[in-house]
């Protein structure tokens, strides 16, 4: 009986990972797929799509400003979000619950929210929606994420190693160049990565802010009433396969490392 | 996961958690102010105007989206009177797509952080899986499932050649295929919180468990369930709070249909198409305010409210 139940638990949750994954498979997939207009039935296996992706209306330009918006939001969210982390971890100041709860509440309200709230604000002082807004909106929810990844490595950073740095006649400056930073450095990247990957993917704010601007998911939203063109699956799949080989190469990295400090 | 980050200890199994001494000084100042002034501009400001724009009024012989200021609070009543069933609708929802994205989570969250943790490469792989769905456009996914369960696609027609369903059924544009949809959406949001803490699980307590005699389900209800609470809390409101205010699977392009529409919907037709932008504000914070009400108490049932 005891066997059976674990077991079962392998199958089950072996449905679960296919369940997770159909739909991703299904997306590459239809990638190749010979479609002429609208990419829903089977027509048969070329690479066409993958070298004319630019052919479809947009879908390259909408790629690009996803690309540039989620760039320039990214560096703003980790600069800030990082700063933060830094100052809840190591200063003592009034306000910290306050400031908590201010980075908090943004995760837990529903994007729609979010969005429908800078909206209003925008017309309300008559700002004329496009990149700049988007940008705005999409550095705004990615701070609080950036917070809470940087803040798990600066607390389990030694800051004697920042001492040892002040010691030694290092300026605050160079103290936080040459030390806190690289230490650091794991967790921003990780910290952009997230920022990144949110504001790539993020439809529901964007569209509230967006005016005539198009991005990736927009675009994919607007095609979905009329079907979409196999070159949106393309640059999908293409952006998944880096991203899985950038996680995979760093994995495998930290594990070849764990087992180097092991054995020595 | 994320709720836990902002507990104010830092976190457990921090090597130098006592060395990290709180100091006093100027620079915080200067280290918070840039993003705390940027969240004031641009998430509490916004939250401000949402108030003011759900109280205007028409401009009296104005164009459709021409509103004034005013304090005209009938357009909370007319909004919750119009959009009774959505708000209904909304809650239900993502309350089913909450449990069952727990019942499937759990156990996955489980298996990648207890039984393969002999299994380094394995762990790790599983991880990657678990995680790829973020890294694939979500509408595209979703999409998928739209045409996966088209009348035209396979599984409408093995249910029928089965009879498991009458000829003339359909899944798109249900609430079964709405609820699906956001299920497997936040699946990844729910496993991810109880994976990090299933994968610190001393074992040695479930040893425990076992040596005292208790059977499997005993350990899992008193010591293995208990100790992965943290996670099941942060991973059931990472999948209800988006999952409430979601309109992507239920919108008439993707999983639903006019009969399923949920606030996220309403606010966007509100808002974007109709300009009808009191409405829209009105319904945005009664969702935002119905959320905190309901999070709080669930925060406090879980004998956890340092989670905030």
């Amino acid at each position: 009986m005891r066997g059976l139940g674990k077991y079962l638990l392998w199958v089950y949750a072996g449905l679960v990972m296919m369940f997770l994954l159909i739909p991703i498979v299904y997306t590459i997939v239809f990638s190749f797929n010979d479609s002429r207009r609208t990419n829903i039935v089977w027509r048969g296996f070329t690479f066409d799509n993958w070298l004319t992706v630019c052919n479809a209306q947009d879908v390259c330009s909408a790629f690009g400003n996803s690309v540039l918006i989620a760039g320039v939001s990214t560096v703003l969210a980790t600069a800030m979000g990082t700063a933060i982390a830094i100052a809840l971890v190591r200063y003592r100041f009034r306000f910290r619950q306050a400031t908590t709860l201010l980075l908090f509440l943004p995760m837990a309200t529903p994007e729609v929210v979010l969005g429908a709230g800078l909206a209003a604000q925008f017309l309300q002082i008559g700002a004329q929606k496009g990149l700049v807004t988007i940008i705005i909106a999409h550095t705004m929810f990615c701070i609080s994420f950036v917070v809470v990844t940087v803040r798990a490595r600066v607390a389990v950073l030694d800051p004697a190693l920042e001492e040892a740095g002040r010691d030694l006649y290092g300026s605050p400056f160079q103290v936080f160049w040459r030390v806190t930073f690289p230490l650091l450095l794991p967790g921003i990247t990780a910290a952009a990565l997230l920022s990144f990957a949110l504001s790539f993917d993020d439809f529901i704010i964007t569209n509230f802010n967006a005016g005539p601007e198009m991005t990736f998911p927009r675009f994919v939203y607007t095609a979905a009433a009329r079907g979409i063109p196999a070159e949106a699956n393309v640059i999908a799949s293409a952006v998944f396969f880096a991203a899985i080989a950038l996680v995979l190469v760093s994995q495998v990295r930290a594990a070849l490392k764990r087992r180097r400090l092991a054995i020595s | 996961m994320a709720f836990g980050a902002f507990q104010s200890s830092a976190p457990p199994g921090a090597p130098v958690a006592s060395a990290q001494v709180q100091r006093k000084s100027p620079v915080a100042l200067w280290l918070l102010l840039p993003g705390v002034l940027y969240l004031v501009l641009f998430f509490v400001t916004p939250l401000f105007s949402l108030v003011i724009t759900s109280f205007e009024e028409p401009v009296p012989g104005g164009f459709m989206g021409e509103f004034q200021t005013g304090f005209r609070w009938e357009n909370y009543v007319e909004v919750v009177s119009t959009y009774f069933s959505h708000i209904g609708r909304s809650f239900l929802y993502a309350s089913l797509a909450t449990i069952f994205a727990l019942l499937l989570g759990y156990p996955i969250a489980y298996v990648i952080g207890v039984k393969l943790r002999r299994y380094p490469l394995a762990q790790a792989l599983s991880l990657v899986l678990l995680i790829a769905p973020f890294f694939i456009s979500f509408l595209l996914r979703t999409l998928a499932w739209k045409q996966i369960f088209s009348d035209e696609g396979f599984v409408v027609a093995t249910l029928k050649t089965f009879q498991l369903i009458p000829s003339d059924a359909y899944l798109t544009g249900t609430p079964f295929s709405v609820v699906f949809g956001l299920t497997y959406m936040f699946l990844p949001f729910m496993a991810l919180p109880i994976y990090t803490t299933l994968e610190k699980l001393d074992l040695r307590f479930v040893e425990a468990g076992g040596d005292l005699y208790a059977n499997p389900f005993t350990v899992f209800r008193k010591i293995t369930f208990p100790l992965s609470l943290p996670g099941v809390i942060s991973g059931t409101l990472l999948t209800f709070i988006p999952a409430t205010g979601d309109y992507i699977n239920a919108s008439r392009d993707f999983l639903g249909a006019t009969d399923t529409a949920m606030m996220g919907n309403v606010i966007e037709a509100n808002f974007l198409v109709l300009q009808n932008f009191p409405a829209a504000a009105a319904l945005s914070l009664i969702l935002m305010a119905s959320i905190l009400v309901l999070v709080t108490i669930y925060t406090r049932r879980s004998g956890t409210d340092e989670l905030l």
